[in-house]
């Protein structure tokens, strides 16, 4: 087995993060990840793919997804076209076999990466059609008569942004993580992974600006670090001085570039009612 | 070593099967974490721990399955004298007295005690089920059990010592067994969703199909249209005044959050049980009343019926005419909800009032017997309960 994953330069992982993605590819069982928007689930698949040096395969799930487009599809339809056409093609129908995102990481040389990525986005059946899949690590064509097993078992890993509950016997097949929001600490680290330019002053406003913003009760969508990672990019090509995010003390007047941090109308309404409120206060 | 400990897991209600304990004795034989308790803790959990509501108590577990190793802290002890706490005897207790002891309501209402005792307590205590001492049945103190025991050990040593993970339960807000606040409000909404949302995206439109077919000179031509979409209507009677009003604001903003998820949404107030009639607006509940008849005449009973109330009055009030307190009642609250139940055949009644404080009032069981027992808890899980029965 390759290496472990202790994180990249890029991605910062918490130590309980690790021990899970270590567990899960050394054991060569699906990873679970579930948290908040924005703290890098998807991210951490194509992070572990790049430390461990594997192809990665992605498969994003969508609310019309089904298990078998994961394996393959049977492409019916212009099988059907091409008949009426009489082209010669027809003859054989592994040629209207299209392959799934599975179907190439299993039949991949060395060891893959699969991403699949919301699974809760899909019907509730269908975590319960990939089971044998990813226990096995096989699959039946039964139009070609074809069985297809993996050369190697890929580190599959799963990302939920639990809409859904996930049946229980997919549960048990599967490591779990939950990606906790970071703490001021970790946020520090992760910005510095992003921005290694950023300066301590702005850093350690904007920071505190963020905070405090996630605070506030009442908010539809609370910003997150992603959310965070765009609003300091900002900051940085609009080269906005520190005195500026300086003012926001006692959140009387809206940080600049606000509208990166705060996403739904509501929220924008509720937080410059907030400092108005304060404003008056004071 | 383990096996007790997966036991213990299974009795603190997390779902852990055998499957999962293998995977965890593999990941053991195989080296993955390093010889340290945290690597230990972190491998275990994402092995053993498949939802993050769980994780709370997985974290209490552990710690009481691996605190046998450590010491008491020495600034616990200038909390409370020694000699209490001397390990004397561990006390094996019964299931029956197991059950006796699950009873002290929750967290808050446990420290609350807890202070009240310290006060009271001047002398060493030792066995029996009140004072703090070592291995009795007492909540405090430790060595003993009770389920929702406070250690007074690990608390009281935060600011010294590094504290555990698992001692940190950062994951509180995640048991789905707390009652709903702005934290968990997002999950109690995803779940209310579901029971409006149900089914999945498309199917083949055969009609469309043929004519475009053959529109198309025979070459097949295959439409889909998206599946019907199944709004649901509710119906939401609250009880305003007094204790309950916190609850209400809480379910009003759920069910209007969630409100673009259902085809229609009407609520009505009423005071501890409901009567001929009803209102919309609280400042003018006194003139602007609403019949009950007129509720039932004008929402059919495909609308789902849903109460939000404690519960908890006189009996006389829902048994008998006249038994309300705010008005003369010519038919007694029970008779109207059974017009109601008549009516809308998918009810039920969430109550915030938490589950082990239920059997001391006659009025919730009364009340939980004319809903045929569709009484939930207001926390996630007994919401998602009360959705389920509402989506059969």
């Amino acid at each position: 087995m390759s290496d472990r994953f202790t994180g990249t330069s890029n991605y910062v992982a918490g130590e309980d993060l690790m021990m899970a993605v270590n567990a899960a590819v050394s054991l060569e069982r699906p990873l679970l990840i579930k948290g908040e928007p924005g703290t890098g689930k998807t991210m951490l698949a194509l992070e572990v793919a790049d430390a461990l040096k594997r192809p990665l395969v992605q498969w994003h799930i969508k609310s019309t997804s089904k298990a078998q487009q994961g394996l393959y599809e049977y492409d019916a339809v212009s099988r059907l076209r091409d008949s009426q056409l009489g082209d010669e093609k027809v003859k054989d129908i592994g040629n209207y076999i299209v392959r799934g995102p599975l179907w190439e990481a299993f039949e991949s040389d060395e060891s893959a990466v699969v991403l699949i990525d919301e699974i809760d986005k899909a019907d509730i059946e269908f975590p319960n059609d990939l089971l044998r899949e990813l226990d096995r690590m096989e699959f039946y064509v039964y139009e070609t008569k074809q069985l297809i097993k993996a050369q190697k078992r890929p580190v599959i890993i799963i990302t939920s942004n639990n809409e859904k509950d996930l049946p229980d016997a997919f549960l048990r097949r599967c490591f779990f993580h939950y990606i906790r929001f970071p703490d001021k600490e970790t946020m520090k680290k992760i910005v510095d992974v992003h921005f290694p330019g950023v300066k301590k002053a702005l850093l350690q406003r904007a920071l505190e600006v963020f905070f405090d913003i996630r605070e506030i009760p009442g908010l539809k969508k609370k910003p997150s670090t992603s959310e965070l990672l765009d609003w300091l990019k900002l900051l940085l090509a609009e080269d906005i001085p520190v005195e500026a995010l300086q003012s926001s003390d006692n959140r009387k007047t809206i940080p600049p570039l606000a509208g990166a941090l705060l996403k739904n109308e509501q929220d924008v309404h509720l937080f410059e009612r907030l400092v108005f409120l304060s404003k008056r206060a004071s | 070593m383990l096996i007790d400990f997966f036991y213990r897991l299974k009795e603190g209600g997390i779902p852990v099967s055998i499957k999962e304990y293998l995977t965890l004795v593999e990941a053991l034989d195989k080296r993955v974490a390093s010889e340290t308790v945290d690597n230990f803790y972190f491998l275990s959990r994402a092995s053993l721990v498949k939802d993050e509501s769980h994780y709370d108590r997985f974290d209490k577990v552990f710690a009481d399955y691996f605190n046998g190793l450590e010491s008491i802290p020495a600034d616990f002890l200038d909390r409370i004298p020694e000699e209490w706490l001397r390990k004397q005897l561990e006390l094996q207790l019964s299931d029956e007295e197991k059950k006796l002891v699950d009873s002290l309501g929750g967290w808050e209402k446990l420290m609350e005690t807890l202070k009240k005792r310290l006060e009271e307590q001047k002398k060493r205590h030792q066995g029996g089920s009140k004072w703090i001492g070592t291995a009795g049945r007492s909540p405090f103190g430790a060595y003993g059990y009770n389920p929702e025991g406070v250690r007074i050990g690990q608390d009281g040593s935060r600011n010294r010592r590094a504290v555990k993970v698992w001692d940190k339960r950062e994951f509180r807000n995640l048991d789905d067994s707390v009652e709903i606040g702005t934290r968990n409000i997002k999950v109690a909404l995803k779940r209310l969703r579901r029971f409006a949302r149900e089914g999945a995206a498309d199917e083949l439109d055969l009609d469309d199909t043929i004519r475009s077919t053959a529109r198309n000179a025979g070459y097949l031509d295959i439409k889909m249209v998206p599946e019907k979409h199944n709004a649901v209507k509710v119906l939401l009677f609250l009880d305003v005044g007094g204790s309950m009003d916190d609850y209400v604001r809480v379910c009003e903003e759920l069910f209007s959050a969630a409100r673009s998820e259902f085809k229609h949404l009407e609520y009505f107030y009423f005071h501890n049980f409901v009567y001929e009639s009803v209102w919309k607006d609280n400042y003018r509940r006194n003139s602007e009343r609403i019949p009950t008849m007129q509720v039932i005449h004008k929402y059919g009973p495909d609308y789902k019926l849903i109460f939000v109330g404690d519960a908890t009055m006189s009996p006389y009030e829902i048994a008998y005419p006249g038994g309300s307190v705010e008005h003369f009642n010519e038919e007694a609250g029970s008779v109207w909800i059974d017009r109601l139940l008549k009516t809308y055949e998918k009810s039920a009644w969430i109550n915030p009032t938490p589950l082990d404080r239920w059997r001391y009032h006659e009025s919730i069981r009364m009340t939980k017997d004319l809903m045929k027992d569709r009484m939930y808890t207001l926390t996630i899980a007994g919401l998602e309960k009360a959705m389920k029965e509402l989506a059969k």
